[in-house]
C-alpha cells in the first residue's frame, strides 16, 4: 500500500487573528464581574460588619458586600419593612379600583369573583355523608309517554297526557331500600340519565315526571345528616331539566335559522314557543304536592322570559312566600338556597327576593328549636350540633348570594338582624363565610365577643373560630387590635379537647399568627400545636393540616435564619412520622429555600438543618422511587448545595462538599454537581493565587482533584464519567497538576472501550455515537496542549486514544471512525505548528518542550499517515459499494 | 296506504270567541297520489249530555228527553271530487264563528255530565277574611276531642277571573297538635235538571298543596292557585244545566284530624 506523506501548513496564529477577527470592543466590567476576586478592602469591611451579627449576611459575593442595607439585614431593616408596609396598601387600592370599576359594568351578570355553585357542590359532597342505609320511594306509572297517538283530537290528547301526569300518584310504585351512599349517588345519576333519555326521545311526560319524582325526595329527611348531599344531587337533576326546557322553547324560537339574541324581548318570541312554554308553566302549577311544585317551577323559571320581561321578577317573590308552606326548617331552608341559586343566575338584579329569603328564615328560625324537630333529632339519635351544621352550607350560599357586591349598610343590616336572635352560633358562622373578608376583619372584635356569648350546646364553637380565622388570613384586622385578637382567640382554641377540632382551628390560625407577628408568636403557636397533638400520636390523622401549617409558615417567613431559629420548628417538623408526608413536607421548605433565598449562605444554623432536611429527603430514596421524583429530590438539593458558600474558607467549603457526597451518595445528579463545584473550588483557589499557586493551596487544589478522581467512578452514566473526566482534568491541567491530568486522561482513553453501542435517554434508547463523537472532539482540543509524560513515548495519550477508536467496534456503514479521523487530522496539524493556538497558562505545551524537533515531527507525520491510508481505504470500499 | 290527515289551526292557543273567524289547513300527506270523492269540513258544536257511572238510575228518567243541543254547525267543502297529488297537500280553511239561531256559545268544557263549548261577564272583588277554630265547625261529634287551633287568612276574591290565579294568605296561629299539610281543593259542582227533578254532583278537580309539615306558626303562607284550563270554565247557569265552583281549604293534622273549610267562587272570564 502506496503511503500518501502529510505535510501540515505552518500557521501563523497571531497575523491570522489579525485580520479575520472580529474588531473587539473594550467591555467594562466596573464592580459587578462575577468573577472579580475579593479585595482585601472587603475582607475588612466584612469582619467589622460581622461583629454583631449571626445572620446570613456573612456571604462572600463581592456585590452583596457593596449593599449597605444587607449588612443589617437581620429581618427588621428599615427598608423591607416599609415595603412590607406598603404593599397591602397598593394592592387593596388597586383591588378597589377594579372592583368599581367592574361595579360600573352590567349588574346583571355574575362577575367571576362571584363563588360559583360548582366549587361548593363538591365540598358539600365530601362533607355530610353517611353509613346508614338510604330509600328512594317513586313512584312511577307505566310507561305510557307514547300512548298518545298523533291524529287524534286536540283535547283528547291533552287529557291523556294530564291523566298520565295524575298517574304518578296511583301509578306503581317503586321503592328502593338499604341503598349504601354510593349507591343512592349512582341511582340518582342513573335517573338523570334517564331523564335525558326520555327527553331525546321526545317523551317530554315521562322527563317530567322523573323530575317531580326527584323532587319529592327532597320533602324526605330520614337520614338526616345526608339530607345536604341529597340536595346536592337532586339539583344537578332539576338543573338538567331547567336547561332542557329552557333550549327547547328557545329552539322553537329560531326564525330562518337565527336563533334570538342573548337579551331577547319577549315581542319578539314566537306564539308556537310561548304556549309551549305556558302548557309547562300550566302542567307545573297543577302539581299536587308543595315541595315538587316548587322546586320544578324554580328550575325552569329562566323560561319566565319568554312569556313577559316582568315574569321572574313577580315570579321569584312568589315563590319565595310559597317556601313558607315548607314545615321542615331543614327542607325550606334548601329550598330557599336552590331559589336563591337560580334567581343569581337567571336574575341577579333582583336582590329584594334574595333578602327576603334570609328574613323569612329567620322569622322561622325558632322552628329549629321546636318540639317537631327535636322530636324527628331524637328518632334520628342526632345530637344539636351536627344538626346545626347540616344547615351551613344552605344558609352559607343565600348570605353570600345577598352579600355579593352588596353595599356595607345592608351587611351591618344583616348582622344586627342575626344578633337580635340571640347571637345564633350557626348564623354567625355564616355570616362569617359567606360575608366579605374586609367587613368581618375591620369587626373582629366584635365577632370574638359573640362568638364568646354563644351557647355552648349549640352550634361548635370551633367552627366559628375557624371561619373567623379564614376571615383574617384574608383581610387585615385594625392594627391595634390584632394581638387582642390573637390572645383571644387562642386562648379558645388551645382549650378544644378534640385534636381533630382543635388542628382545623389552629391551622387556619397559624396564617394570621405568621402573617402580622414576629418569630416569638410563631414559636408559642407552634409549641402549642406540638402539645396538642403530641398526646396518642394525634399528629397521625392530622398530616394535611400540620402540612399545611408549614406551607403556610414558609410562605410568610423567607428569611431561614429567622425561620430556623424558632425553636419549636425543627420538633413540629418530627411530627411527620410517616415517610412520604416527611419527604413531601422536605420537598416544600426546600423549594421555599430555594425559591427565596437571594445570596449564598454560611450560617451554621441554616446548614444543619436544611442539611438535615435533605438527608431526609436523599434518605427515602430506595430501589421503588421513580426516576422523575429521584431528579426532583436531586434538584433540591443540589440548589441547597449551591447556596452554600463558605466565602474564602476554602477548606472548610471542601469539607463541607465531603461531607455531602457522604450524605448523598444515592442521587447521582448530587454527585455530579458536587464534582463539578469542587472543580469551581479549585478554579476559585486559582483565580485568588493569580495563577501561582503557594505550597499550602497547590496541596489543596490537589485535594479537590483528588476528591474529583474518586468520586467520578462512582457514577453510573459512562457519557457523565467521561466528560467529567475530561473537565476535571482541564482543571487539574489549569491548576499545574500534570501528573493528575494524565491520570484523569487516562481514565478517560481507557473508559472509551466501554461506550455502549446504544444508552437510555430519558427512558428511550438512542444510538450513542453522536455523543461519542461530541466528546472524542472536545478531547481532541484538550490533547493539544496537554504536554508528554517525560516517561512515556512520544503523543503517548494521542496514540493510546488511537488505538481504542481503532478497536472500538464500529456500526458496519458509519462514517463515525473516518469523521473522528479526520478531526485526529487536525489535531495532528495542529500539533506541528512551531506556536500552538492555544495554551495553558503555566503548563508548557508540547510545543515548548520539544522546539519544534524533527524527530517529534517525523513522529506526528507518521502517525498522520497511517490516519490518512485509513481514511483513503473506506473511500476505496465506498467505491466498490457504489460500483456494486 | 299511508295517508295522514291533519287539520292544523293557526292560533297557537287554540283559543278562539263569538264573531272571530277560525282559519287553519288541513294536510294530508301522502306516497301515491290519492283518488277522493271530494273533501268537504263539518263544524259542530253541541251541548250533550252524559251519563256517568256514579249516578245511573238517576238521570236515566229524564236523559231521554234531554236531545243534544246544536249551538253550531257549518260546513264547508274544500276540495271537489277528484285526485290529489303524491306528497303533502295543504288546503287552508276559514271558519267564521257565529251562533246558530239566539243560541249562546259557551266554553268549551269536559265535565262529568256537561260538555260544553264557548261567554263574558263583569266582575267586582269581593274579599272574604276567614277564621277556623274547632268551635266554627259543623258536623263535628266531639268537639271536646279536638285539639285547640287557631287559623286565620283571607281569600283576595271569591269572584275569579278564569285565567287569574285564586290568591289569599292563610296563618296558623297555634295549633296544639302539629299540622301535617294543608291543601286547596278546587270541586266543581254540576246541577242537571229538568221538570222531573234535578242531580247535583261534586267533583273534586284539582287538589294543590300550600303547606307541607308543621308550618311556622304565625308566618303567613300564601294562597295560590292557577286554575286548570281544561277543567273549569266560567260559572254557569241555564234552563237546563248549572256548573258551579268551589274551594275547599283542608287542613290536616298530625292526629289525622281534618278540618275543611269550603268557599263558594264564582268564575268568569273578561
Amino acid at each position: 500500500m502506496a503511503a500518501f506523506p502529510w505535510h501540515a501548513r505552518s500557521r501563523n496564529y497571531v497575523s491570522e487573528s489579525e485580520v479575520y477577527k472580529l474588531e473587539s470592543v473594550p467591555l467594562d466590567f466596573g464592580d459587578y464581574h462575577p468573577l472579580k476576586p475579593i479585595t482585601v478592602t472587603e475582607s475588612k469591611t466584612k469582619k467589622m460588619s460581622r461583629k454583631g451579627s449571626t445572620s446570613s449576611t456573612s456571604s462572600s459575593s463581592s456585590s452583596s458586600m457593596m449593599d449597605p442595607l444587607s449588612s443589617v439585614l437581620d429581618g427588621t431593616d428599615p427598608l423591607s419593612l416599609f415595603a412590607a408596609a406598603a404593599d397591602p396598601v397598593t394592592t387593596t387600592s388597586t383591588m378597589d379600583s377594579t372592583r368599581k370599576k367592574r361595579d360600573k359594568d352590567d349588574s346583571s351578570a355574575v362577575g367571576s369573583d362571584f363563588e360559583p355553585w360548582s366549587s361548593k357542590r363538591s365540598e358539600i359532597l365530601a362533607r355530610y355523608t353517611t353509613t346508614e342505609k338510604l330509600s328512594i320511594n317513586l313512584y312511577m306509572g307505566s310507561e305510557k309517554g307514547k300512548a298518545a297517538t298523533p291524529g287524534s283530537a286536540v283535547s283528547e290528547k291533552v287529557r291523556t297526557r294530564l291523566e298520565e301526569l295524575d298517574d304518578l300518584e296511583e301509578g306503581s310504585q317503586k321503592e328502593l331500600l338499604n341503598l349504601t351512599q354510593q349507591d343512592y349517588m349512582n341511582r340518582i345519576e342513573e335517573l338523570n340519565q334517564s331523564l335525558k333519555d326520555a327527553w331525546s326521545s321526545d317523551q317530554k311526560v315521562k322527563a317530567l315526571k322523573i323530575v317531580i319524582q326527584c323532587s319529592k325526595l327532597l320533602s324526605d329527611t330520614t337520614v338526616i345528616q345526608f339530607y345536604p348531599s341529597k340536595f346536592v344531587l337532586i339539583t344537578d337533576i332539576l338543573d338538567t331539566f331547567g336547561k332542557l326546557v329552557y333550549e327547547r322553547i328557545l329552539s322553537m324560537c329560531m326564525d330562518n335559522r337565527a336563533s334570538l339574541p342573548d337579551n331577547f324581548s319577549p315581542e319578539s318570541v314566537n306564539d308556537t314557543a310561548k304556549e309551549t312554554c305556558l302548557n309547562w308553566f300550566f302542567k307545573i302549577a297543577s302539581i299536587r304536592e308543595l315541595i315538587p311544585r316548587l322546586y320544578v317551577e324554580a328550575a325552569i323559571l329562566k323560561c319566565n322570559k319568554f312569556l313577559s320581561k316582568m315574569g321572574i321578577s313577580e315570579c321569584l317573590p312568589r315563590l319565595t312566600s310559597m317556601i313558607r308552606g315548607i314545615g321542615d326548617p331543614l327542607v325550606a331552608v334548601y329550598a330557599r338556597a336552590y331559589l336563591c341559586r337560580v334567581g343569581m343566575e337567571v336574575a341577579p338584579q333582583l336582590k329584594e327576593s334574595l333578602n327576603k329569603n334570609f328574613f323569612d328564615f329567620l322569622l322561622t328560625f325558632k322552628q329549629i328549636h321546636g318540639d317537631t324537630v327535636q322530636n324527628q333529632l331524637v328518632a334520628q339519635c342526632v345530637e344539636i350540633p351536627l344538626y346545626l351544621t347540616l344547615y351551613s352550607p344552605a344558609i352559607d350560599w343565600i348570605l353570600q348570594c345577598i352579600a355579593y357586591r352588596a353595599p356595607e349598610v345592608l351587611l351591618t343590616e344583616m348582622m344586627e338582624r342575626c344578633k337580635k336572635l340571640g347571637n345564633n352560633a350557626l348564623l354567625l358562622n355564616s355570616v362569617m363565610s359567606a360575608f366579605r373578608a374586609e367587613f368581618i376583619a375591620a369587626r373582629s372584635m366584635d365577632f370574638i365577643g359573640m362568638i364568646k356569648e354563644c351557647d355552648e350546646s349549640g352550634f361548635p364553637k370551633h367552627l366559628l373560630f375557624r371561619s373567623l380565622g379564614l376571615n383574617l388570613a384574608l383581610a387585615d384586622p385594625p392594627e391595634n387590635d390584632r394581638l387582642q385578637i390573637l390572645n383571644e382567640a387562642w386562648k379558645v382554641i388551645t382549650k378544644l379537647k378534640n385534636p381533630q377540632d382543635y388542628i382545623n382551628c389552629a391551622e387556619v390560625w397559624v396564617e394570621y399568627t405568621c402573617r402580622h407577628f414576629t418569630k416569638r408568636e410563631v414559636n408559642t403557636v407552634l409549641a402549642d400545636v406540638i402539645k396538642h397533638m403530641t398526646p396518642d400520636r394525634a399528629f397521625e390523622d392530622a398530616y394535611p393540616q400540620l402540612q399545611s401549617i408549614i406551607q403556610k409558615v414558609i410562605t410568610y417567613i423567607h428569611d431561614f435564619s429567622l425561620l430556623f431559629s424558632v425553636e419549636k420548628f425543627l420538633p413540629f417538623l418530627d411530627m411527620f412520622q410517616k415517610e412520604c408526608v416527611r419527604v413531601e413536607v422536605c420537598k416544600c421548605i426546600m423549594e421555599a429555600f430555594i425559591k427565596h433565598q437571594q445570596e449564598s449562605t454560611k450560617d451554621p444554623v441554616i446548614l444543619n438543618a436544611l442539611l438535615h432536611i435533605c438527608k431526609t429527603m436523599h434518605d427515602s430514596v430506595n430501589a421503588l422511587t421513580l426516576e422523575d421524583e429521584k431528579r426532583m429530590l436531586a434538584a433540591l438539593i443540589n440548589g441547597f448545595i449551591k447556596m452554600v458558600s463558605f466565602g474564602r474558607d476554602f477548606e472548610q467549603q471542601l469539607s463541607f462538599y465531603v461531607e455531602a457526597r457522604s450524605m448523598f451518595c444515592n442521587l447521582e445528579p448530587v454527585l455530579v454537581q458536587l464534582i463539578h463545584s469542587v472543580n469551581q473550588l479549585a478554579m476559585e483557589t486559582r483565580k485568588v493565587m493569580k495563577g501561582n499557586h503557594s505550597r499550602k493551596t497547590a496541596a489543596f487544589v490537589r485535594a479537590c482533584v483528588a476528591f474529583c478522581f474518586i468520586t467520578i467512578p462512582s457514577l453510573s452514566s459512562i457519557f457523565a464519567r467521561l466528560n467529567l473526566y475530561l473537565h476535571s482534568g482541564q482543571v487539574a491541567l489549569a491548576n499545574q497538576c500534570l501528573s493528575q491530568a494524565d491520570a484523569f486522561f487516562k481514565a478517560a482513553v481507557s473508559l472509551v472501550p466501554e461506550v455502549p453501542k446504544m444508552i437510555n435517554i430519558d427512558g428511550k434508547m438512542r444510538p450513542s455515537d453522536s455523543f461519542l463523537l461530541e466528546f472524542l472532539c472536545n478531547f481532541f482540543s484538550t490533547l493539544l496542549v496537554v504536554p508528554d509524560h517525560p516517561e512515556q513515548g512520544v503523543l503517548f495519550l494521542v496514540r493510546g486514544l488511537l488505538n481504542v477508536i481503532q478497536d472500538y467496534t464500529w456500526e458496519d456503514n458509519s462514517d463515525d471512525k473516518i469523521r473522528i479521523y479526520t478531526n485526529v487530522l487536525h489535531l495532528l496539524s495542529a500539533m506541528t505548528q512551531e506556536t500552538y493556538i492555544y495554551h495553558v497558562d503555566k503548563v508548557d505545551s508540547n510545543d515548548t518542550l520539544y522546539g519544534g524537533d524533527s524527530k517529534f515531527l517525523a513522529e506526528i507525520n507518521k502517525l498522520c499517515e497511517t490516519v490518512i491510508a485509513q481514511i483513503l481505504d473506506h473511500l476505496k470500499t465506498l467505491g466498490k459499494e457504489e460500483l456494486i | 296506504m299511508g295517508t295522514a290527515l291533519d287539520i292544523k289551526i293557526k292560533r297557537a292557543n287554540k283559543v278562539y270567541h263569538c264573531g272571530e273567524i277560525l282559519s287553519g289547513v288541513v294536510i294530508i300527506t301522502s306516497k301515491d297520489t290519492v283518488q277522493h270523492q271530494g273533501i268537504s269540513l263539518t263544524m259542530e258544536g253541541l251541548v250533550n249530555l252524559q251519563l256517568s257511572a256514579k249516578s245511573v238510575g238517576v238521570f236515566e228518567a229524564f236523559y231521554n228527553s234531554v236531545k243534544p243541543i246544536q249551538i253550531i254547525n257549518s260546513t264547508i267543502e274544500m276540495v271537489k271530487p277528484g285526485k290529489l297529488p303524491s306528497g303533502k297537500t295543504e288546503i287552508p280553511f276559514e271558519f267564521p264563528l257565529h251562533m246558530k239561531g239566539n243560541k249562546v256559545l259557551y266554553e268549551t268544557y269536559h265535565g262529568v255530565f256537561v260538555n260544553i263549548q264557548s261567554q263574558k261577564g263583569k266582575l267586582m272583588p269581593s274579599p272574604v277574611d276567614f277564621t277556623i277554630t274547632p268551635e266554627t265547625l259543623q258536623n263535628v261529634k266531639e268537639r271536646a276531642s279536638l285539639p285547640k287551633f287557631l287559623i286565620r287568612g283571607h281569600l283576595s276574591s271569591t269572584n275569579c277571573i278564569i285565567t287569574q290565579p285564586l290568591t289569599g294568605e292563610l296563618v296558623v296561629e297555634n295549633a296544639e297538635a302539629a299540622v301535617k299539610s294543608i291543601e286547596l281543593q278546587l270541586v266543581r259542582v254540576e246541577t242537571c235538571g229538568c221538570a222531573e227533578g234535578y242531580a247535583r254532583d261534586a267533583t273534586e278537580i284539582q287538589n294543590i298543596q300550600i303547606a307541607d309539615g308543621d308550618v311556622c306558626r304565625g308566618l303567613p303562607v300564601p294562597i295560590y292557585m292557577v286554575f286548570p284550563r281544561l277543567f273549569t270554565c266560567p260559572t254557569l247557569e241555564t234552563t237546563n244545566f248549572k256548573v258551579e265552583f268551589e274551594v275547599n281549604i283542608v287542613v290536616l293534622l298530625h292526629d289525622d284530624h281534618l278540618i275543611t273549610e269550603n268557599f263558594p267562587l264564582k268564575l268568569c272570564r273578561m
